[in-house]
């Protein structure tokens, strides 16, 4: 079964973060990324972009509306996401819980339909 | 069958279509060489019809497991053992984890489960519909955790069991009986030191059931309950119990609780309890798990050791922190301490504040005696 694992993270404190520290979780990221492909459950990921680039788009009664941030304010933000295969519930939460972010971060684990 | 459809639903269908054709074709047929292993297979297959005539279009047909390798090896004490931990998973709703568990492990009805929890049938047959949906469509495992996870996991089903226990411990005598039979089984199947800690501290606390109210249905304090009257047989395997659990790896605030409830079950009265030794279990009960309510209950231990006034300065260093401040124990504590050390006004106040939180009938009837005895 497909679950897509959202990653959610304070953008605002990413300016706080010394260079070393975010070194070293490029590196940690990269290296979960390698074992869960080894693993067999990496399907895709990509990391996002911040919300000050989003854009909500929305169409009622025909008329387009697109406007500027996300569209909701939280205190955590959607950072990035990993698309994985497993198992059951329990192994995509073993393998959300080695995701980096979750260590400062949350990880939504949302099953996919089909 | 929930184990091979992860559907409750679908699982309890499949299995009545499958009794159905056996009520048919055993008495044709004969009785099958293995009746179980005859229903579960006869089961897959009605579910599949029935996903085939699309009465379900969440599941597809390529999600029904095809082997049943393991039915031979097919075990009813591990299946209610799976299907404890499936319930009291903690990706569930807490309220809908003790829901599940009453109803589908213990087999009450929506009805029994919703009084037990005060609210009404169809908000708790809504909240069932909720968990059961997202154990099927979030594929929530019929299965025991393994190691690493067991310990995390183990912790869920025993906070759920003694949810359970406590909200019978007044008005609900069944739900007891119902935990402590769960405490039992998790006991017999997954022996884990904090387990058997719970069924005793579950044990030790319901032998003085009968002692702990009067027929009129007021609280009677652990110091004036009749101690004739405690069960002993119950006592006697409680305390055992908890020297099992002491002498096995891993265990924690259950088996601590219990091993201070053995303590009390075993005195004459209460004056002549072992209250150093109680005192020294609380004092590893907070190392183990900070609270102020374990700091409330080692105060008014050290009030029993060293006098009220010793106890009272350790509640008032709690209340002070800000902590527990609309908790009634706190202060129906502090009012009989006061009383003790003759401090009536004072006393009556703390009472009277203490009445004001307290929801249980018979905790307030007690409260209101003493009020009036002042």
């Amino acid at each position: 079964m497909k679950y897509l694992c959202l990653v959610y993270q304070e953008e605002k404190q990413e300016a706080n973060v010394p260079q070393d520290v975010i070194e070293q979780a490029k590196k940690d990221y990269w290296a979960f990324t390698e074992d869960i492909k080894k693993s067999g459950h990496y399907i895709g990921s990509n990391g996002l972009k911040h919300t000050d680039a989003a854009t909500t788009v929305r169409v009622r009664n025909g008329k387009l509306s697109a406007t500027d941030g996300p569209f909701a304010e939280t205190k955590e933000q959607l950072g990035g996401y990993f698309l994985i295969e497993a198992k059951d519930l329990n192994d995509a939460i073993q393998v959300a819980a080695r995701i980096p972010s979750a260590k400062w971060g949350s990880i939504e684990v949302r099953p996919v339909w089909g | 069958m929930i184990r091979l459809l992860g559907d409750f639903d679908l699982a309890e269908e499949a299995l009545q279509d499958a009794f159905a054709a056996a009520v048919e074709r055993w008495p044709v047929d004969g009785t099958p060489a293995n009746p179980r292993s005859w229903l579960i297979s006869t089961g897959r297959f009605k579910a599949i019809d029935r996903l085939r005539k699309g009465r379900r279009e969440v599941a597809g047909e390529a999600d029904v497991p095809q082997e049943l390798s393991d039915t031979e090896d097919y075990d009813v004490a591990d299946d209610r053992l799976r299907l404890i931990f499936t319930c009291c998973h903690p990706a569930l709703h807490p309220d809908a984890q003790v829901a599940m568990t009453l109803r589908e492990v213990c087999g009450l009805t929506t009805e029994e489960v919703a009084a037990a929890f005060l609210t009404t049938a169809p908000t708790l047959a809504q909240r069932i519909v909720r968990a059961k949906a997202k154990i099927r469509d979030a594929r929530i495992p019929y299965e025991v955790p393994e190691r690493p996870d067991l310990a995390e996991r183990l912790a869920t089903v025993l906070h759920v069991v003694y949810l359970v226990f406590n909200q019978g411990y007044f008005t609900r005598p069944d739900l007891g009986i119902e935990a402590i039979r769960l405490g039992r089984l998790l006991v017999e199947l997954l022996p884990e030191a904090e387990a058997i800690g719970l069924l005793a501290l579950m044990l030790l606390h319901d032998a003085r059931r009968a002692t702990r109210t009067t027929t009129a249905g007021e609280l009677i304090p652990l110091e004036e309950q009749d101690r004739a009257q405690w069960d002993r047989r119950q006592i006697k395997e409680g305390v055992a119990l908890v020297e099992r659990a002491l002498g096995s790896r891993g265990f924690g605030p259950y088996t601590l609780q219990a091993a201070i409830a053995a303590l009390h079950a075993e005195a004459p009265s209460s004056p002549a309890t072992d209250w150093v030794q109680i005192v020294g279990l609380y004092d590893v009960l907070l190392r183990a798990e900070p609270s102020p309510v374990i700091e409330l209950n080692r105060a008014a231990a050290i009030a029993m050791r060293d006098g009220p006034e010793h106890g009272l300065r350790l509640i008032d260093a709690i209340l002070a922190r800000g902590e527990l401040r609309e908790y009634h124990l706190i202060h129906a504590a502090r009012a009989d301490l006061l009383r003790r050390l003759g401090r009536k006004p004072e006393a009556r106040d703390a009472y009277a504040h203490a009445l004001a939180l307290t929801v249980e009938e018979p905790e307030r009837r007690l409260i209101e005696r003493r009020l009036q005895e002042l």
